[in-house]
Parts: C-alpha cells; structure tokens; sequence
C-alpha cells in the first residue's frame, strides 16, 4: 500500500524541476521540454486522483492534456524553427528584439 | 510492500531523470532524459491502474512528442548552451523561490491535514473500454474540438516552419 501523497509528491517534484529548468535554462528547446516536464507532473497528479475517487473523468482529462501537448509541440517547434531561421540562434536572451 | 519497492525504483528513476535534465548542458541529454522520466511515469501509471493511460503515454509522448523533441534538435544542429547574465540572477532568483514554494507544496499533502488515500497494486480498475465509453459518451464534443484543434496545429505548423518567400510568393497563378 502506497498513500496517494507519495504520488502527489513525486508529481510536485516533477513540476518544480519544470519550473527550475523554466528559469534557469537558456536554450529554447531546454525551455520547451520544461514546459512538458510540468505538463507530466501534473498529468500524475490527475491519474492519482482519479484513483482517489474512483472518477475515470480524470484520466480522460489526462488524454486531453496529452492531445493539447502534442498539438502544442508541433506548433512550438515550428516556432522554434522560424526563429532560428530569422536569428541563427537558440539562447533566448539573444531573441530580444520583436523586429530585426 | 511490493507496491511500495516498485513506487520508489520508478520515483527514483523519474527524479534523476528530471534533475539530470536540468544539470545536462546539451538539449539532446535533456531530451534523451526527458524520455526516461516519460517511460517511469508511464510505469507509475500502471501502478496506479490507469493501464490505457501508460500505453499512451509511451506511444505519444515518448514516442511521437519526443521524437519530434530529437528531429528538432537535429535539424537546427543545438550546440551546448552558452552561459549569460541572465541566467546567474535567474538561478539566484528562482531557485530559493522554487525552494519555498516545493516545501510549502509538500507540507500541503503530507501534513497532518491531508486527507489523501492510499492505493494497492491489486486494485486495477477503469479498463479501456470504460474510458472509451465515458470519451465517446459524455466527453463526445470535447473530443472533437480536439480533433479541429490537432487540425489548426497542423496547419500551423506547415505554415510557420515553411520558408518565408513560400508564404509570400503565395499560390503560382501559372500552374492549373
């Protein structure tokens, strides 16, 4: 037997490793893999309480933020793509004009 | 106790995924760890019974998600990452915060007014073909406004990685 806040834990600590790798990182790939790394954390915290409450509305809402992070990628690096392709750079303090 | 060992190997293997993520000084370690904590979570998932959700989790994120992470990376030809100014205040501002706000986060859920469960490895429920009958039952429209928001993403990403003269040359008017 394991007390579902041991889950809830461990999902925090995924997405404050997100949040840290948000602020700390300088390459705009790291920084978007960040954002997934929080997307995971809370996806666990929503598949256990879903098993909390015996409520299977939660897992589907975990496939929707799947959905939504798949499509949210492939748009993302695309931009990823365009800014490279205009700034011949990834680190982000070096994207600081919104014109060139 | 089973139940226990397997929560802790996979939660070990997820936390030095995470943190080797954000130690990595080259994008493609990150992705590659990023890709071990997806597989230990989808582990966690199967812990927890949520077996449909495991198998989704390796076959979009791990799979499809990461691997488009990888092409990316490739493509664009990512070297290490170049250490600026911004960065120092950003670890000197954000770490101690991102300190506080763990704790405060962790005594929230394991202090004396948590009113949590706990779950056994034996207590499988929620087959695929329940979360198929709830997804296609009561989550009917939501799931098809993702279908036309996969669509617009597509689209969007067609229209935003192609080249810039493409966009603005437009459609030939001799061809047809």
């Amino acid at each position: 037997m394991v007390s579902l806040s041991c889950y809830l834990v461990l999902s925090g600590i995924l997405f404050v490793c997100g949040v840290l790798g948000f602020l700390i990182k300088r390459n705009i790939i790291t920084i978007f893999m960040s954002i997934e790394l929080m997307l995971n954390g809370v996806n666990l915290s929503f598949v256990a309480f879903a098993a909390q409450w015996h409520a299977l509305s939660g897992q589907v809402f975990v496939f929707f933020v799947m959905v939504v992070a798949a499509a949210e990628a492939a748009v993302g690096l695309a931009i990823i793509i365009a800014v490279y392709r205009t700034r011949e750079t990834l680190n982000v303090d070096r994207v600081n004009l919104l014109k060139l | 106790m089973f139940h226990l060992i397997l929560f802790l190997f996979f939660g070990a293997i997820c936390v030095a995924g995470a943190v080797n993520l954000l130690v990595q000084s080259h994008p493609i370690n990150s992705a590659l760890s990023l890709i071990v904590v997806m597989g230990s979570l989808a582990a966690e998932y199967l812990l927890l019974g949520a077996e449909f959700l495991a198998a989704v989790q390796v076959i979009v994120y791990a799979g499809a998600i990461m691997v488009l992470f990888l092409i990316t990376i490739m493509l664009l030809n990512a070297g290490k990452e170049e250490r600026t100014k911004g960065s120092r205040v950003a670890i000197l501002i954000g770490v101690p915060g991102v300190t506080i706000g763990a704790v405060l986060v962790a005594w929230t859920l394991v202090g004396p007014s948590s009113t949590t469960h706990s779950v056994s490895i034996g207590a499988l429920w929620g087959s695929p073909a329940d979360i198929a009958r709830l997804l296609f039952h009561d989550f009917l429209l939501p799931f098809e406004v993702t279908s036309v928001l996969i669509l617009i993403a597509i689209m969007g990403a067609v229209v935003l990685a192609s080249k810039p003269e493409a966009v603005a040359r437009g459609p030939r008017k001799d061809e047809g």
